[in-house]
């Protein structure tokens, strides 16, 4: 396959993957204000530091008000990982591999990028925004779903998953970062029940309420939250499975044995994790060998197949 | 009742199914009398079931813009056949092997001995004006002796119904993909018509395209590895390139994925490390192939590819300055190629061009203009033309201008009356001018495509039948009125 071709089936899929954690994540916020007292403000700030938009953000804004972060997260195409220059890298790059890729997948990756665009202000009102959000979710899942339901399952298809897992091992390493970090820590006792629905946030976010309910069984709490988004091995968002995904479309690519050295160590690291005795600061470190460790992955992939 | 044929004016031209109004040519009977029979709802029917085949297959131009993506503009195509007999196709197909062989031949020649030249039957002055003329060339002889392997070359019927050679396209010429694509196209929308004719298939040409290609291999291995280089995909041909690299199974590469190492060989880039390529098809102009060797500023092309290809280590289809023959001013010595290399007379005639070289020649253009098609020597796709009888006073006298300017760069030929086919205009038949690209291909040896790409100028009374300037296309068939 050539490296050119196998460049771009990774970065659609990682573009894709980000745009649909993007909108996730823009979905969540939403509701949880939504459920938290009037007095406590949790904010739209996490959102940017979760994506490390800071300092563009501030360029070009002056608050971090809701109206701003979403319209910069979703339709600003400043913002080099807004949701609609995500849309449009995606397109860009299949539409370079349009014969690689099911013809089906490339009209609604096209469709996908056109409907965007166009509704793209419903969502600053919040009436809108749930079916504006949604509706580029359930587009991602349909693209994928082609993708998984057509395409030869080669090199290239090694490609496209490592792209999405690489993509999703990253944001999800951001949302337990900073959504743990930012959980309101000087809650007066009779608010202490929100803190519960802030870890329901963070699975939410990922959309890993409902599938944590099913393996844990037990209530929501911080240290079970995390070996669920961290270690559990079913749950296809966690740490674990994102490395174990990409340890797989390694061993179908050719001289893969370096980069799969480190897939396997960044993993080691994450077993030896015991989150009822992690605090905040250890937890933050190892959140950053992860990030660190998800660049050197993708600087070793593209340095060997690109 | 749609198609009426008695209404059918064929007027001062030759057209190639209804040889006067009511009275289909032979080959054409059985076609005419299916769409008298069809009713205007069953046309529109038929219409509509061409267009969702063209758009299904998505047999398409491609223009891409930003606000939109890729708009895919289908080329129009017209439901009715251009109908060819068998055996008048056999003696056009005998006179462009013939016409392809001098070419080469003549290619060879100029960028070797030079015979031609010193034995004064193409006047020196030809070379040195020329612009596809590459010295870096001098002294190479590919295999075979070939230089044009895919050669696409335009036939025009007049009033009289001689089919002439118009013009031969040596660069890289396009179009073949539409012929296929049509007959597929046709095979939908009319399925018993193919029972009821013997038509010859086209669809053989992707394997002999491969077969050829494969034979330049510099390797002598089972399967070489052929690759088609495209410019890319704003580039409005990129659909036949990704559709010829398909059918071939060969891979579709861009200029950044070839890299010429220092043993002067070509590799692709791929995830298993570079990977020897044996022979590139490559749809780039000359100018942009090599930034070593040309045009410096190309983003298109492989640095080192011409040193590559002197070395004998790459197959070039078709070769670097092929194109020197493909030049309006060395059409006109075609007659003169073909006796000099062959010792044989043109098969197919020339149409009569005026050299404006020639001062004789040059007086009776300029004198004559209004008569005249005037074109210049080194543009394609119906550019920088003057087609004499159309033009207004200003444009004509602007030409004359031109040709005392540079007299080498321009030729005249006397304006034909192109033949014309009903076309299906709104839900009646009406006649318009067509043309034929047949496609040649020469490796160890030439064979020409079944028929080729019929174009249609789809306005009325216009000869222009380039897709860009609103043309149009039709399926070709030969039929073979002999056979059962």
């Amino acid at each position: 396959m050539l490296s050119r071709v196998a460049n771009h089936i990774y970065w659609m899929e990682r573009y894709l993957e980000r745009a649909e954690n993007t909108a996730r994540l823009i979905q969540v916020n939403t509701h949880l204000l939504l459920d938290l007292p009037r007095n406590v403000t949790l904010g739209w700030e996490p959102i940017i530091d979760m994506l490390s938009f800071r300092d563009v953000f501030y360029d070009l804004y002056k608050e971090a008000d809701e109206k701003s972060v979403i319209k910069f997260m979703v339709t600003d195409t400043a913002n080099p990982g807004s949701i609609i220059n995500c849309l449009a890298a995606v397109r860009e790059n299949a539409r370079i591999i349009r014969e690689i890729i099911p013809s089906e997948a490339w009209e609604q990756i096209n469709n996908l990028y056109i409907a965007a665009k166009a509704d793209g202000q419903s969502v600053l009102t919040r009436r809108h925004r749930f079916n504006c959000l949604h509706r580029i979710i359930v587009a991602n899942q349909t693209i994928t779903g082609l993708l998984g339901g057509t395409m030869l399952r080669g090199e290239g298809y090694a490609f496209l998953r490592l792209g999405r897992h690489l993509e999703r091992t990253d944001m999800t390493s951001r949302i337990i970062d900073v959504r743990s970090a930012s959980l309101l820590p000087d809650l007066s006792p009779e608010q202490s029940a929100f803190e519960n629905i802030q870890w329901m946030g963070v699975l939410k976010s990922l959309t890993a309420y409902q599938m944590y309910r099913q393996e844990m069984r037990i209530r929501i709490n911080r240290a079970d939250v995390l070996e669920f988004l961290i270690n559990n091995k079913q749950f296809p968002r966690s740490l674990q499975h994102g490395l174990m995904q990409i340890g797989k479309c390694l061993l179908e690519l050719p001289n893969s044995e370096s980069i799969s050295q480190q897939v396997k160590a960044l993993s080691e690291e994450l077993q030896q994790l015991d989150t009822h005795e992690l605090t905040q600061d250890r937890l933050h470190e190892v959140i950053d060998d992860i990030q660190l460790g998800v660049v050197k992955l993708h600087q070793a992939i593209d340095s060997q197949y690109f | 009742m749609a198609i009426r044929w008695g209404n059918y004016r064929v007027g001062e031209f030759y057209d190639e199914l209804i040889r006067v109004a009511n009275k289909p040519r032979p080959a054409a009977e059985e076609i005419c009398k299916y769409l008298r029979n069809l009713t205007d709802q069953e046309l529109e029917e038929y219409k509509t079931a061409a267009n969702t085949a063209i758009h299904v297959m998505g047999i398409t131009f491609t223009v891409y813009t930003e606000e939109e993506g890729s708009i895919d503009r289908a080329w129009p195509f017209d439901i009715i056949p251009r109908i060819i007999d068998k055996k008048e196709w056999l003696q056009i197909e005998k006179g462009l092997k013939q016409r392809v062989k001098a070419l080469n031949m003549f290619i060879d020649d100029l960028y070797n001995e030079q015979r031609i030249l010193e034995a004064g039957v193409v006047p020196k002055s030809l070379l040195d004006a020329s612009k596809n003329f590459l010295p870096e060339c001098m002294g190479i002889k590919p295999k075979h002796g070939v230089w044009a392997h895919i050669c696409g070359s335009d036939l025009v019927r007049d009033h009289n119904g001689t089919v002439y050679v118009l013009e031969d396209n040596l660069r890289v010429p396009s179009g073949v993909s539409y012929m296929l694509e049509n007959r597929h196209v046709m095979k939908r929308v009319f399925p018993d018509m193919f029972e009821k004719y013997n038509i010859l298939p086209v669809d053989d040409y992707p394997s002999q395209l491969y077969d050829m290609l494969s034979q330049l291999s510099p390797r002598d291995i089972e399967q070489p590895e052929v690759v088609v280089l495209t410019p890319g995909i704003y580039n409005s041909a990129y659909f036949e390139h990704a559709y010829l690299a398909q059918q071939m199974g060969a891979e579709l590469v861009v200029g950044s994925d070839l890299v010429v190492a220092d043993d002067d060989i070509v590799y692709m880039r791929t995830v298993d490390g570079l990977s020897r390529v044996d022979v590139i098809y490559r749809r780039i102009d000359d100018a942009f192939l090599d930034p070593e060797a040309f045009r410096e500023d190309s983003m298109l092309g492989v640095p080192g590819l011409m040193r590559a290809w002197k070395a004998g280590n790459v197959g070039l289809a078709n070769a670097p300055g092929a194109g020197v023959a493909d030049d309006k001013v060395v059409y006109a010595f075609v007659p003169e190629i073909i006796k000099f290399y062959l010792d044989e007379e043109p098969l197919l005639p020339n149409v009569p061009t005026y050299k404006c070289v020639n001062k004789d020649e040059r007086d009776y253009v300029i004198e004559n203009i209004e008569k005249m098609v005037v074109k210049p020597a080194n543009e394609s796709g119906g550019y920088g033309m003057l087609i004499g009888p159309h033009a207004t006073k200003a444009e004509r006298e602007k030409f004359v201008r031109l040709i005392r300017r540079d007299p080498r760069n321009y030729v005249a030929q006397p304006m034909l009356l192109l033949s014309t086919a009903p076309t299906i205009i709104g839900t009646k038949a009406e006649p318009r001018h067509l043309d034929l690209r047949p496609f040649i291909l020469s490796g160890n040896d030439i064979s020409v495509t079944t028929g080729g790409l019929t174009r249609v100028a789809m306005r009325k009374g216009s000869t222009v039948v380039n897709s860009s300037q609103g043309g149009g296309s039709k399926d070709t068939w030969i039929v073979d009125m002999e056979a059962d």
